[in-house]
């Protein structure tokens, strides 16, 4: 099973670990064996280590260490942004960040929600288990 | 000579070393105006007589002696306040309890009392609640708020929701257990009629908002995978 995703100029990573979990950025270079220079559109240029990056699909075309400028148009030309949201990876963190955010109240709703759904569901299943009888 | 310094008065002889001032006796003498002092008033210091001196009432020496020399405890002027309201807990605040009878359920904030508990009411038609004291520690706030500006509460305060003093009597012992069960007040229909006036406004303001009154007539929960440290309420 060969590997698909590659450390490399361009790169784009997810921070899973430090001060900035969670924040995509992209790998500018690369400094040794363990670490490589990394950057996003808000934050300061710094080192870290490959342990606290997750590779992603995403690759956008730079050339070694950009200037923010440069940076900034390579991603929205890339729209990284979209592509992110539009992954399955993506999806999946959005939709974490919404239920850890849930108020007391929007609980309640849901439940409600997915009580009332269910509900649907089973009766049309009656309906087909009846006519299929 | 290092002149007598009054308060808030500034020595007019700067200090070099501690002890030694940099002006003369002679010097300072001038400084001060001494000279000037005494030829206003004709070549002499002038010179004040002593007050005569106010006769105090004779004190007579006291006949009573106590016996034991007992400490007069030092004087207390603390005045308590009321226990101090956490930011996230305003006016139409939803609560929800967390011990007593009415545990788990969800009622609506409306002030707090003197005495620093919270007055708080289901409302009774939705959750059984009536209006009611608890106290902000057996409390959880949530960031839900419905529009309390329509309820007046303002006759409500610790005296309404006294106890009344009950009169004892147990005489006969054969009677004691039996007759004392019998006894329960009824609620006064004041108290039933000041519940109605204040839910009535609650519940109007409680419909507008969907869901909102099934939403307080249930009662919260813990359910499995629910961690109440990452919860937002």
């Amino acid at each position: 099973m060969p590997f698909k995703r590659y450390v490399e100029i361009g790169r784009v990573a997810l921070v899973n670990y430090g001060k900035d979990y969670g924040s995509l950025v992209v790998i500018v270079d690369v400094v040794d064996q363990n670490r490589a220079l990394v950057d996003a559109p808000d934050m300061v240029r710094s080192q870290m280590n490959f342990k606290r990056l997750s590779l992603t699909d995403i690759k956008i075309d730079i050339k070694r260490i950009p200037k923010k400028k440069a940076l900034i148009a390579a991603m929205e030309a890339a729209d990284v942004k979209n592509k992110w949201e539009n992954s399955s990876w993506g999806r999946k963190l959005i939709v974490q960040k919404k239920r850890a955010s849930l108020n007391d109240f929007d609980r309640f709703k849901l439940m409600v929600a997915k009580i009332k759904r269910a509900g649907a569901v089973r009766q049309e299943l009656a309906k087909l288990k009846k006519s299929a009888a | 000579m290092a002149p007598k310094t009054k308060t808030a008065r500034v020595s007019r002889n700067p200090e070099l070393v501690r002890g030694i001032g940099k002006y003369s006796r002679s010097k300072m003498y001038h400084k001060r105006g001494l000279w000037a002092i005494k030829a206003k008033n004709g070549g002499v210091f002038p010179r004040h007589d002593p007050k005569p001196k106010v006769s105090e009432p004779v004190e007579k020496p006291s006949k009573f002696y106590p016996a034991d020399d007992v400490k007069k405890p030092l004087v207390n002027k603390r005045k308590p306040k009321p226990t101090k309201l956490r930011a996230s807990i305003t006016p139409g605040t939803v609560l929800i309890i967390l011990a007593g009878r009415f545990k788990g359920k969800r009622v609506v904030f409306l002030k707090q009392l003197q005495s620093g508990l919270l007055l708080v009411t289901g409302p009774f038609k939705i959750n059984g609640v009536p209006l009611r004291r608890v106290n902000q520690a057996y409390v959880i706030a949530t960031s839900t708020k419905v529009d309390v500006s329509a309820v007046t509460c303002e006759k409500f305060d610790d005296k309404y929701f006294t106890k009344e003093a009950v009169k004892k009597k147990k005489k006969t012992e054969g009677e004691f257990f039996e007759a004392e069960k019998e006894e329960k007040s009824a609620l006064p229909q004041e108290k039933k009629d000041d519940q109605k006036s204040v839910d009535a406004a609650l519940i109007t303001a409680i419909e507008g908002v969907p869901e909102l009154k099934a939403y307080l007539a249930a009662r919260f929960s813990l359910k499995a995978g629910m961690k109440p440290h990452e919860l937002v309420f």
